[in-house]
């Protein structure tokens, strides 16, 4: 079994709620990423969400469209995200680990390359930002074959006849894009969070995860509890260009620990 | 795939979804999907109805001031002593290039939607312009995005958008060029979906936009297909455009697709030269991937990251092209050839000098490659030059690579 679904299982047999993490590969130097990882894990992340850096981050607001130009600095590709989740899973087996980007690196890799690739590193699941189930092509069927998720967005503005027709092609969870607009935007609401929830749990069983503005416990909590769990990445991701390098890993695992409690309480 | 054994009707693409063989399409973010849908659904039921079509051909013939002229450009021709140049001029239009044939139909389909607030990305400041005119004449409020770089280089125009009433953002992200400017206008289109038009300015982006822009644009082509055959008894033997987005060019281009006496060129920015990998050529030294919404021919590295483009002129500075271009350009029937920086300006200054037509930038790669076409082709062969738009808001760029200080 997939890694995600096994975690996503065991947490909802005891009830809890997932903490899905976010941070870009890279940021804000390669050498930071591996123990920031580890320590996002220490301190209460269920799930990684690595961001793999692109030129042209559409989706993300300011302060992530900071984090993949400072990894981007460094040179940071595809191709090194793998690196780091090899690495990761040298001492960690059980934390499903996400690779969340755009289309275009995925692209010019190759489907099957990529597939193969990530499932060689230890990747679990694919978020591509850009490519909606009518543009999957042959991406789908490769991923299948290599056992690792299509982790598909839903938005506010998904009809309703669309929901059943994108969990139909959904694995793993599904992505609910909380609110209409860019990453770290800080206009959540909960009651159509609820209702819109709701109706994607009519059309499946996937548990369902949502992100775009949370930025604490509080929201996090607040999401969760009409979901089954919370994804946090600009909140982490702001913490990137303030801390000193040897302090990355800390104050971003503090920050993991804080909201975990706030998910928790 | 030849020319000639493809029976295609060049009229019935794209498909349903979008796409051009392999390319075109629909890649956004989930939160675009439905605002995409009803604008094509409104479209399509808009485009063939006769109260829309008379619509925008009267504000077309009294707004813009269509038909524009196809001149015969003598002086030139006998400059270059081979075929007949005749250009189509669309530097004549109001704003002064063919953005606005574009502007006028989308901002008839945001009349429609009933949406208050239109948003556009610009380079050069052309559709910045021609954007924020329309929007003025209907009342609507109008913010363009621009890359900061690009505010720099057409102060003018800046200065034109906020005399129209539009609020310009530079945009500080990435090259500080149009795709950055494009990624921020799809970035806020996303936030404020809702009560927001976006007027994309070129023939890409996601469905519906390359169909549409074309759509609007061929206006061109049809008018020059008919003075063609008015003024000369017969078509054209060549067509020659340049291609950043690519508007102008499909707009030229599409009504003549289906002759197939007719060659065309679509012509890039070669900047520093395609060897050097400073330029903006991404079907002359590209390779197929996915940005802004569409799979096309982009230049990208070897890790598919967009690279930084370079070129005189900014309309043209852009990674990638319409979908329908790199259609044309993988079955043949449309060559893609570039143009460098220095060829451009030569091209400025002969018409200028020889004609008393003092060209855009842009417009400049094509006619320098015209002139080579021209020299190389028999005198009895006619070639039309799209002239996309006026040079005025170029002065200061060609000033300063004169070293003068105006």
């Amino acid at each position: 079994m997939n890694r995600i679904t096994s975690t996503l299982n065991a947490l909802r047999a005891e009830g809890r709620k997932a903490l899905v993490t976010y941070i870009v590969n890279g940021d804000p130097t390669p050498q930071t990423t591996l123990d920031t990882l580890h320590a996002m894990v220490a301190n209460g992340a269920d799930i990684i969400e690595l961001g793999v850096p692109f030129s042209d981050p559409m989706a993300e607001g300011p302060t992530i469209q900071r984090g993949h130009e400072r990894a981007l600095e460094h040179g940071v590709s595809l191709k090194d995200t793998f690196d780091v989740v090899a690495q990761f899973r040298e001492t960690n087996q059980s934390t499903p680990i996400v690779l969340m980007g755009y289309a275009n690196p995925v692209e010019r890799m190759g489907y099957k390359a990529f597939a193969e690739r990530a499932a060689q590193a230890g990747v679990d699941g694919l978020l591509t930002v850009d490519l909606p189930p009518e543009e999957l092509g042959d991406l789908d069927a490769e991923l299948r074959a290599a056992n690792i998720e299509n982790i598909l967005l839903i938005a506010p503005t998904t009809a309703k006849e669309r929901i059943a027709h994108i969990t139909a092609s959904a694995s793993g969870f599904i992505y609910y894009v909380s609110l209409k607009g860019v990453t770290g935007a800080g206009h959540l609401d909960i009651d159509s969070v609820a209702e819109k929830v709701a109706a994607i749990r009519e059309t499946t069983d996937l548990p369902v995860m949502v992100g775009f503005g949370i930025k604490d416990g509080q929201t996090a909590k607040a999401v969760s509890a009409v979901a089954d769990g919370a994804v946090v990445g600009s909140a982490l991701v702001s913490l990137m260009s303030d801390v000193s390098s040897n302090e990355i890993a800390s104050k971003v695992g503090q920050k993991v620990a804080e909201i975990r409690q706030g998910l928790d309480k | 795939m030849s020319t000639n054994d493809a029976v295609i009707d060049f009229k019935q693409m794209p498909d349903a979804k979008g796409h051009f063989g392999q390319f075109g399409g629909r890649f956004v973010s989930e939160t675009l999907i439905h605002a995409l849908d009803e604008l094509a659904e409104m479209y399509e039921e808009l485009k063939d109805r006769p109260d829309f079509r008379e619509e925008f051909d009267r504000d077309l013939a009294h707004y813009v001031g269509r038909p524009s002229p196809l001149y015969f450009a003598e002086r030139l021709t006998q400059k270059v002593g081979g075929a007949r140049i005749y250009l189509k001029r669309e530097d004549l239009n109001h704003t002064g290039a063919h953005k606005v044939n574009n502007t006028i139909g989308q901002a008839l389909l945001a009349k429609h939607s009933g949406k208050k607030r239109v948003i556009a990305e610009t380079g050069a400041g052309q559709h910045g312009v021609a954007s924020a005119t329309v929007a003025a004449r209907l009342g609507l409020e109008c913010v363009v995005y621009m890359g900061a770089e690009d505010v720099k280089r057409q102060a003018l125009n800046v200065y034109r958008m906020k005399l129209l009433g539009a609020t310009v953002i530079p945009v500080e992200s990435g090259s500080k060029t149009l795709k950055d400017a494009m990624n921020e206008a799809m970035r806020d289109w996303v936030t404020n979906v809702d009560d927001t038009f976006y007027i994309i300015g070129t023939a890409a982006g996601p469905h519906p936009y390359p169909q549409l822009v074309r759509d609007f644009q061929c206006v061109i082509g049809r008018e020059a297909r008919a003075q063609c055959l008015e003024q000369t008894g017969r078509l054209p033997d060549a067509l020659v455009a340049c291609v950043g987005g690519g508007s102008n060019a499909i707009g030229l281009f599409h009504p003549f697709l289906n002759d197939s006496s007719v060659a065309m060129y679509g012509v890039e920015a070669g900047g520093h030269g395609v060897e050097t990998g400073r330029h903006a050529a991404p079907l002359s030294d590209g390779i197929p991937g996915i940005l802004h919404g569409n799979r096309t021919y982009l230049m990208e590295d070897e890790n598919g990251q967009i690279i930084e483009t370079h070129s005189v002129s900014a309309g043209l500075d852009y990674p990638g092209v319409g979908p329908e271009h790199s259609w044309l350009k993988d079955m043949g029937r449309v060559s893609y050839v570039p143009i460098n920086d220095d060829e451009a300006m030569n091209g400025f200054r002969s018409l200028t000098r020889v004609e008393g037509i003092m060209p855009a930038l842009e417009s400049s790669h094509a006619i320098a490659y015209a002139e080579k076409l021209a020299a190389a082709s028999d005198k009895d062969d006619i070639i039309i030059v799209n002239l996309s738009g006026r040079g005025d808001k170029d002065i200061l760029t060609v000033a300063e690579i004169d070293g003068i200080k105006v």
